[in-house]
């Protein structure tokens, strides 16, 4: 014993730092990604003609097909990373952190709106209303935009202020069906989802809604005054920081706001919330209002961005559902929200690059999105493809163990 | 009779607890009465007046609504109504307002209205607005084509439904059905391709499905993951994977991977020559008889079987249903890939029923759809079918009213279906029960 007593303290210790390590969400988070990429990675040798091409005689030349391999992996995820982060190809610094700038922009309605729905997560409200959301708040963004004729700065202002309340009468219809009759939040803010479709679809029927003298679906730009001023040229805009903004507002809301532990407490368990004398109703209506005036502001990064989009019937791309991915990433917390944000923001601004530069669709981004999420949200199954020691379990084999051992020690005195 | 038993009870237990008897308010918890429910009155009298106001104030008095019925006997020729506008939804809406009427009589008397009573009221209520709809139009609207199409649309949503219903009786709540109806309809169309044959590709579709159904099962059982998170990113997935694939192989190889077969339409001799349902229900694609079968076997097997009793335990109550020896997440792993297999199969309908190469995205947030229709059936096979009907009859009102070509903006027209539905939702169904233990994991 005395020999190994001075070690003893070392080992555990040693141990102890390695398995708080493997257990951080950190960790999980690179292997997750690191899993995801190797899976894009077959997809996209899978795809490629030359390594179909060399695959067929793979065994007479290996040669061949690894160089085929790495080509065609090697070649997309440089083109993925170069457009979401850096291009090295730019001829000045400027134009190198070109796709950077692309990625903070793209990720600022997924900021607004993964905000949002964390919210309503958080709530125990399962809002699928984004893309509605997103709509009501464009309609109104986009008519505020083009109609009026503000000064400098107030414009924005209306503008934005008009997208928030947009989303928020779309959010609070789901919200006071569910508070007063008890209405399934999912299937009304589904249903809210088509009928936000229509209703654009229907006032870009309307010459009020349309460029004078033309036929097509499409308003009229916003005015030069009501977009968000851009730093330095770049795409990213005012918009990012009213994100990051609408995220601290959001963390203020939760972690520091009497609403916000209402919000809680009824996600957490909303008997015991209506028992402690919260009401429950009104928590549901402020939580589904809130998040909808969220969803609209995600309306403002195409309508009031650099470069900006004309109000059409797909203004609100998929954000609606690609924010539900986001939310989910980031664990519906603000910080996370924005984290989860800026690297979906990326993929897509890379995807676009990939696609363009090798011929890769974009189409992949959505495998990688989706691989990494599950991935997260499984931690022990991350442990069990790296084989890192899982907590849960270990403490299972050693009870195991132990009754094993109580058994065999039964028998030998039986 | 339990709830009377349990309110008495209650009733004395409060008589109990209360000495002053002679308080004069009468508590009707207390009391023994059944509440008094006024949503669906009220809702029946928004939408009468809205009938009454839109369809009968604005309607041209002179003009002439035409409804076209194809009988589809032999022997029993065409129908063709020239229907006065005017007089017809006078008619609808006397018949509304007494059934409006019957139902704040069933409310203040403290009954409840039957879900069919609801049903009725709102197929006269949808009468009335095709009646509108088409008046004045020279083209008459075809009733029958309208029917059959509707049916015919509803199929994916049936299947999902119907997939969702047993997953989440097993206690997994599945989002995911977007994804299997897309699968299916991938797998489907890709094996019905290479092997030239449609119905080795419907045996493939539900193994699309099932595939799904699996991992949904992996990681919400085994691994205790958030199921409507597995449920929605498991919809990316698939989205993604199909998309990539479609852009790439398919693209490249269309000669090959995607090639269009359909199934075959199938009359059935007796049965088709009944006048206008026949037509409807008789005369459609193989898989809608499918359909048929599946939904019929589930609604007696989910309520009347070994399985469906086990599958319900699991799903309601899993610490006694492992108390009792049913393996609870055997059986839910099982059922979750029985579910995703039935979507599956539903998802061939937009490749093989149709005869249509696979396309980016195809089953178009069908999945979502089939999710509500199966919530607002009340987790029931039957309710879930009536559901899935109502939305398969919206999405073919846009074909059957853009050939009549009415003069009202199309979209407030497509709109009115998903406004009835919120109403609905919030009216008559309320708040209708899942199993109690749906999405939650069992670590026993």
């Amino acid at each position: 014993m005395t020999d190994i007593a001075p070690t003893a303290p070392q080992a555990p210790n040693w141990r102890a730092t390695f398995r708080k390590i493997t257990n951080s969400s950190a960790v999980t988070v690179v292997l997750a990604i690191v899993v995801a990429l190797v899976v894009g990675a077959i997809l996209i040798a899978a795809a490629d003609e030359d390594v179909q091409r060399t695959v067929t005689y793979l065994f007479a030349q290996p040669g061949d097909f690894f160089v085929a391999l790495g080509q065609s992996i090697g070649g997309a995820y440089a083109a993925l990373f170069q457009g979401a982060v850096v291009n090295f190809g730019a001829s000045s610094s400027g134009a190198a952190l070109l796709p950077l700038a692309r990625t903070v922009a793209n990720s600022v309605p997924l900021i607004f709106a993964g905000l949002a729905l964390g919210m309503g997560f958080r709530a125990g409200l399962f809002n699928i209303g984004g893309q509605g959301q997103i709509m009501l708040g464009a309609v109104f963004c986009s008519y505020l935009g083009f109609a009026l004729h503000l000064p400098v700065g107030l414009h924005v202002i209306v503008c934005v202020l008009g997208a928030f309340v947009g989303g928020a009468i779309w959010g609070f219809v789901p919200g006071i069906l569910k508070a007063t009759t008890g209405a399934n939040e999912v299937i009304v803010t589904i249903m809210l989802n088509s009928i936000a479709g229509f209703l654009l679809g229907f006032l870009l029927t309307l010459q009020s809604f349309r460029v004078p003298g033309s036929n097509n679906p499409i308003s009229p730009m916003v005015d030069a005054n009501a977009l968000y001023p851009t730093f330095f040229g770049t795409p990213v805009s005012v918009g990012f920081v009213l994100a990051i903004a609408a995220a601290v507002g959001v963390w203020w809301l939760m972690e520091r706001s009497t609403l916000g532990f209402r919000i809680k407490a009824v996600g957490a368990n909303k008997d015991a919330a209506l028992t402690s004398g919260m009401n429950v109703r009104t928590t549901y209506i402020w939580v589904m209002t809130i998040g909808g005036g969220l969803c609209g502001l995600a309306a403002t990064a195409p309508l009031l961005g650099t470069p900006s989009q004309a109000l059409s019937v797909d203004i609100a791309s998929t954000f609606g559902f690609d924010a539900i991915t986001v939310a989910l990433l980031g664990r519906s917390k603000p910080l996370g929200t924005v984290l989860a944000g800026l690297l979906f923001g990326g993929l897509r601004a890379g995807g676009y690059m990939m696609q363009a530069g090798t011929g890769v669709p974009i189409d992949i981004i959505l495998v990688l999105q989706s691989v990494i999420v599950l991935l997260i949200a499984a931690p022990p199954l991350v442990k069990a493809i790296f084989r890192l020691p899982d907590p849960s379990r270990r403490h299972k084999v050693r009870r195991a163990r132990g009754m094993k051992a109580s058994v065999a020690r039964s028998e030998v005195t039986a | 009779m339990t709830t009377i038993n349990e309110s008495v009870s209650n009733a004395e237990a409060a008589r109990r607890a209360k000495p002053d008897q002679g308080s004069p308010q009468i508590d009707h918890e207390f009391a023994g009465l059944a509440p008094r429910s006024w949503k669906a009155p009220i809702i029946f009298t928004v939408l009468t007046l809205a009938g009454a106001v839109v369809f009968c104030l604005t309607v041209d008095p002179g003009s002439i609504s035409k409804v076209s019925v194809r009988t589809g006997t032999p022997g029993i020729g065409d129908v063709l109504w020239s229907l006065p506008s005017l007089i017809t939804l006078t008619v609808m809406t006397v018949i509304m307002v007494a059934m409006t009427a019957w139902a704040w009589r069933q409310a203040i008397v403290r009954h409840h209205i039957t879900t069919w009573y609801g049903v009725g009221f709102g197929l006269i209520f949808v009468a009335a607005f095709l009646v509108w709809a088409v008046s004045g139009e020279d083209s008459a609207l075809q009733v029958t084509a309208l029917l059959s199409g509707a049916l015919f649309l509803s199929v994916p949503l049936i299947f999902g439904a119907m997939a969702g219903a047993v997953c989440e009786h097993v206690g997994v709540i599945n989002v995911s059905i977007e994804g299997q109806l897309l699968g299916g309809a991938f797998l489907g169309a890709v094996v019905g391709s290479l092997t030239q044959n449609a119905w080795i590709g419907l045996l493939a579709a539900p193994v699309a499905g099932a595939l799904v159904g699996c991992l949904l099962a992996l990681f919400a059982v085994r691994y205790w993951v958030d199921h409507i998170i597995v449920g929605v990113v498991l919809n990316v997935l698939v989205t993604g994977l199909t998309n990539y694939l479609f852009s790439t192989v398919l693209t490249a190889n269309s000669d090959v991977f995607s090639i269009p077969f359909a199934l075959p339409v199938v009359r059935i001799p007796l049965l088709a020559d009944i006048p206008v349902i026949g037509t409807v229900l008789f005369n459609q694609s193989c898989l809608v008889y499918i359909m048929y079968a599946v939904v019929i076997l589930l609604q007696i097997m989910m309520f009347h079987s070994r399985w469906g009793l086990r599958m319900r335990a699991c799903g309601e109550h899993p610490r006694a249903a492992d108390t009792v020896g049913i393996k609870v997440n055997r059986t839910r792993v099982l059922n979750t890939i029985l579910g995703g297999a039935i979507a599956g199969l539903g998802g061939a309908f937009f490749t093989l029923a149709t005869g249509l190469a696979f396309g980016k995205e195809m089953s178009a947030g069908r999945g979502y759809i089939a999710l509500a229709a199966m919530i607002l059936g009340g987790w029931k096979p039957k309710g879930a079918l009536l559901a899935a009907l109502l939305f398969g009859f919206a999405d073919n009102l846009q074909n059957a009213l853009g050939v009549v070509g009415i003069g009202v903006p199309s979209q407030f027209m497509l709109m009115a279906p998903y406004l009835v539905t919120i109403l609905a939702v919030a009216g008559i169904v309320g708040t209708v029960r899942a199993p109690a233990q749906e999405g939650t994991a069992y670590k026993g």
